[in-house]
């Protein structure tokens, strides 16, 4: 499927412009790198200069530091090489960007991570128009259905409240930037104290700055010794799937721990996390919002990434569409690897719930 | 139905033992007695003979979500598991499809699933397409499990006599009594049933007379046939030296073999035979043999033993009597190339009063004269297991190393005081299985699948493979594994990716993949792997993530839900017995194969080969 005059097409660094001169995404370190957003797995070190979204640049900063950024309001034009750049809302995480590309009357759009559904944390996704449109697929099969938003954050507000009637405290287990804030969105603060893990915080701040409404968080640190345990009895606690086996979470040993992603959809992952409760909360498009995404941008010609790339991209051609994944197409291992290290490292680490070391996506 | 969806939907989401009881014990409590006859039926893990073909559930529901054969197929895999698939993919509102009215669970399996066999396709599908539209995706998940014959739930029968206990205010075991054959699958349970289930001690006093608790189960069994609860045998890990030390001396015990057979209990009540084997299940016609033998017992009389193959005087492997379970019809042949025999080791009941509580050796007397007494023709059909007398732990240790000679697994040892208790308990007495240490063989993780339930989605089935020949060094596997990785990609030449492969089977690809053609009589042909055996369990959850993330770093290809991996892992693979097979293609087949370890310090090469396990036979 790869054609000579592709405008994006797969190196060992990550996913190249041969016009533009520049990688998105890039899992090695190159000159010039567009960044989707600032999860580990898509923004890394090393790179002389980013280009980013305005909203993105705060969280960006907090965890990459003194980085050479440049940074674009969405749909602001940029030119690189012979190229015109833009980057338009993905919905996925504050300042997340698909990446237009455009060159002598061609289009391509490269999604990094996206979700269709509103999210009240970040942009809501934006539906581009282009030729060619290269897709993720973490959740591409048809048994991943999102439940609203309204109905999951009920169930996470009563359980909550049920745990503090019952004077034990409630553990929320997620990804510590993007869903830990979506969560605080939506959490009823009438019903306790929030209490939230140091890895949390610094993004907290980062989304305030950027005018995301969040409710009063709390620290560990901020709070006395008898402040912290009348809090604890209430307390909603927001911290990271890595640390609810650590020490920092024994002073709640009586919590109720949950988890909450997109995998908690079904019930082998549920049982084999060992979570009290598994929460379908995911930042990732299920399966019908991948298909109406894709329809969305009018492409006859997909490319599927990280995921189920060969599920979609049979479907996708079954559907009338040009398609194909990066992976099917270059068949080269070593390739493939770069290419499951980079991007489906975040959904392998989030299939062993609990088990995160870097992967902070889904 | 609802109230139980939600009933299954809270203990599944909880892990604790004490508030999955409270759970069962409020749903008792309060559930009408006919819709909770079938809720304590299934918790307890009764299953009705399937209702629908899964083949048939699985096509209509991807008719009704417009999905193509292989991608339900991928979603399937994904999920490991068919209800939930189903319960997932479905559209929340079925198109020109009338909801049933809802009704209690009692309502739903005798009115709608139990009528579902007697209808032909098109009513079937009309009335299961109804049934899904009336519920939310949690029932209809619960649903298609009940329709499907595949329910089952994170709660053991344990915890559903406790909770029943609870409501009924009476002890556990009396409850566990009760419960015997309660999950039969050829009865129904009534709301009369699990009234009897939770009937209060004191009230069962009334027509009885005696011990409460005693009578009260004797009056439930005189109807019924009912067997006891199995007393279950313990494990022990003790080295002999420390016997001595913690089971005292063996004059204390009573020592028999432990046959690898099918546990039973016979009960001769009324004049009827009832055979029931330790599921629970009534299996009395499978076995003519026995039942023609057991019209010698005495009225009111329960055996507790092992029912064996049993040729030339001694007991045939296992996978015998595997093969004649498995007949639906039992043909002469069969009767005569697999004669059972039940060899009785407890005596239960005796003129129909309850022996359990006598001490062990006094029951074993009882059934000695019992057996001995019994007429020649029919002991060829019920024999005593017999007792084995030593004069030290120290000797016998070493008679069981007869046991694999004997065709048995160890020994039982046996109080001589102790009660015949009920399930897994100590507070009686004890029984412990001292089995011998299962063969062992070094071999190589060549082919993984994904497993069910709570291990969906992680490679947890693997397919283990020994060399044809072992090879010479770690060159020559080297060079034997190039070949089969070279063989593996021209599979997965360009025509062909992995959706595609879905089509095939696992078990046709399996036999070609890794073994690489040779040509016949050529000495210097390189060792091939050849697949011997499946386990899934011995593994701890992360070894299991080990491995599974080594899987999907080595697969050389994928046939639908199966990859053939890159040989790069060796195990221990243990198990209990192995024989001469036709039907697999190593010629070998083992009985309870699981892994034993992983061997992360033996090199390829120095896996065993297919002349190690002949040498095992």
């Amino acid at each position: 499927m790869a054609r000579d005059d592709d405008l994006i097409v797969l190196r060992p660094e990550g996913l190249y412009c041969p016009p533009g001169d520049f990688y998105i995404d890039p899992w090695r370190p190159v000159t010039r790198a567009v960044i989707t957003h600032a999860h580990a797995d898509h923004a890394r070190t090393g790179h002389q200069h980013y280009l980013a979204s305005d909203a993105g640049a705060g969280v960006l900063r907090a965890r990459l530091g003194d980085i050479s950024l440049t940074t674009l309001g969405y749909s602001e034009r940029f030119r690189a090489g012979d190229t015109e750049v833009s980057l338009h809302p993905a919905g996925h995480v504050l300042g997340s960007a698909q990446v237009r590309v455009a060159h002598r009357g061609r289009v391509w759009v490269a999604s990094g991570d996206y979700k269709v559904a509103p999210d009240p944390t970040c942009s809501a996704f934006e539906p581009v128009r282009c030729d060619t449109f290269i897709t993720e697929s973490t959740f591409g099969l048809p048994v991943y259905r999102w439940p609203s938003d309204a109905i999951v954050f009920n169930q996470i507000n009563a359980w909550w409240a049920a745990n503090a009637a019952a004077g034990r405290a409630t553990m929320l287990a997620c990804y510590s930037f993007g869903k830990a804030q979506r969560i605080l969105a939506g959490l009823d603060a009438s019903i306790g104290p929030i209490i939230v893990h140091g890895a949390v915080e610094p993004l907290n701040q980062a989304y305030r700055a950027a005018g995301v409404a969040l409710p009063a968080t709390r620290q560990v640190s901020d709070l006395s010794g008898s402040a912290l345990r009348e809090a604890t009895g209430r307390a909603m606690v927001i911290c990271p799937p890595s640390s609810t086996a650590t020490p920092w979470a024994r002073r709640f040993r009586d919590a109720n721990v949950g988890f909450a992603s997109g995998w908690m959809q079904l019930r082998g992952a549920r049982r084999r996390g060992g979570y009290d409760r598994g929460f379908v909360l995911s930042d990732h498009a299920d399966w019908p919002g991948l298909q109406q995404a894709i329809a969305a941008t009018g492409a006859a010609r997909v490319i599927v990434t990280h995921g189920y790339e060969a599920v979609m991209t049979r479907w996708l051609t079954e559907q009338g569409l040009e398609a194909g994944s990066f992976r099917t197409e270059y068949g080269d291992d070593t390739k493939d690897d770069a290419v499951a290290g980079a991007t489906t490292g975040d959904a392998a680490t989030e299939r062993v719930a609990g088990d995160t070391t870097g992967g902070e996506a889904a | 139905m609802n109230r139980f969806a939600e009933l299954f939907d809270a203990l599944d989401a909880t892990t604790a033992t004490n508030d999955k009881v409270a759970l069962l014990r409020d749903y008792f409590a309060v559930t009408p007695h006919a819709d909770a006859a079938w809720a304590a039926y299934f918790l307890a893990g009764g299953k009705p003979r399937q209702t629908v073909r899964t083949a048939e559930l699985r096509s209509w529901a991807q008719q009704v979500a417009g999905l193509p054969d292989w991608l339900f197929e991928e979603c399937y895999q994904a999920v490991g598991d068919l209800a939930e698939t189903i319960a997932l993919v479905l559209p929340a509102a079925l198109p020109d499809v009338q909801p049933l009215e809802e009704t209690g669970l009692a309502g739903w399996i005798s009115e709608r699933l139990l009528p579902l066999r007697a209808m032909d396709e098109g009513q079937r599908r009309a009335q299961v397409l109804a049934s899904w539209a009336s519920l939310d995706a949690r029932g209809r998940f619960l649903l298609t499990k009940l329709i499907g014959g595949g329910f089952r739930v994170g709660v053991s029968k344990l915890l559903v006599q406790r909770a029943l206990a609870e409501v009924a205010g009476v002890d556990a075991k009396l409850v566990a009594e009760r419960m015997m054959g309660y999950v039969d699958a050829s009865r129904a349970p009534t709301a009369e049933a699990f009234v009897r289930l939770i009937v209060p001690a004191s009230a069962a006093i009334k027509t009885l007379t005696g011990d409460d608790a005693g009578a009260d189960a004797a009056g439930t069994r005189a109807i019924s046939g009912q067997p006891y609860p199995f007393f279950l045998a313990h494990a022990i890990q003790t080295p002999v030296a420390e016997f001595d030390q913690v089971l005292g001396p063996v004059s204390e015990w009573l020592v028999e073999w432990k046959y690898d057979g099918i546990r039973a209990q016979i009960v001769r009540r009324g004049g009827q035979t009832f055979i029931w084997s330790r599921g629970e299940e009534l299996v009395s016609d499978r076995f003519p043999e026995l039942l023609a033998a057991a019209n010698h017992l005495p009225d009111g009389c329960v055996l507790d033993g092992e029912i064996l193959v049993w040729r030339d005087d001694r007991p045939a492997p296992f996978a015998l009597l595997q093969t004649r379970i498995a007949r639906k019809t039992l043909s002469k042949r069969v009767l005569a190339d697999a004669p059972v025999r039940f060899l009785a080791y407890d005596l239960l009941e005796r003129d129909g009063t309850d022996l359990r509580p006598v001490p062990q050796a006094e029951r074993r007397q009882q059934l000695e004269s019992l057996i001995t007494g019994l007429a020649s023709d029919s002991q060829s059909g019920i024999g005593l297991s017999p007792l084995v007398v030593a004069g030290s732990w120290a000797a016998l240790a070493a008679l069981r190393e007869q046991s694999r000679a004997r065709g048995v697994e160890g020994f039982m040892l046996k109080a001589r005081s102790a009660a015949y208790g009920s399930g897994r308990t100590k507070a009686d007495g004890v029984w412990w299985k001292w089995k011998i240490e299962p063969m062992s063989v070094d071999c190589v993780l060549v082919y993984a699948q994904a497993g069910h339930g709570r291990r969906a989605s992680l490679y947890t089935d693997y397919t283990f493979a020994v060399w044809s020949q072992p090879p010479r060094d770690a060159t020559e596997a080297a060079a034997a594994i190039e070949v089969l990785v070279a063989l593996a990609a021209a599979k997965a030449g360009p025509s062909r990716d992995a959706s595609d492969a879905n089509e095939t089977g696992a078990q046709d690809t399996e036999a070609d993949t890794t073994a690489p053609p040779s040509p016949a009589g050529d000495s210097t042909a390189l060792p091939q792997l050849v697949p011997f055996a499946k386990a899934y369990s011995g593994l701890t959850d992360e070894e299991f993530k080990r491995v599974d993330a080594v899987i999907r770093k080595t697969t050389l290809n994928r046939f639908g839900p199966v990859r053939a991996v890159r040989p790069t892992l060796v195990f221990e693979l243990g198990f209990e017995g192995i024989a001469e097979s036709k039907r697999h293609k190593s010629g070998v087949a083992v009985r309870f194969p699981r892994m034993l370890r992983i061997r992360d310090d033996k090199p390829l090469h120095e896996a065993n080969s297919l002349t190690d396990l002949q040498a095992l036979l």
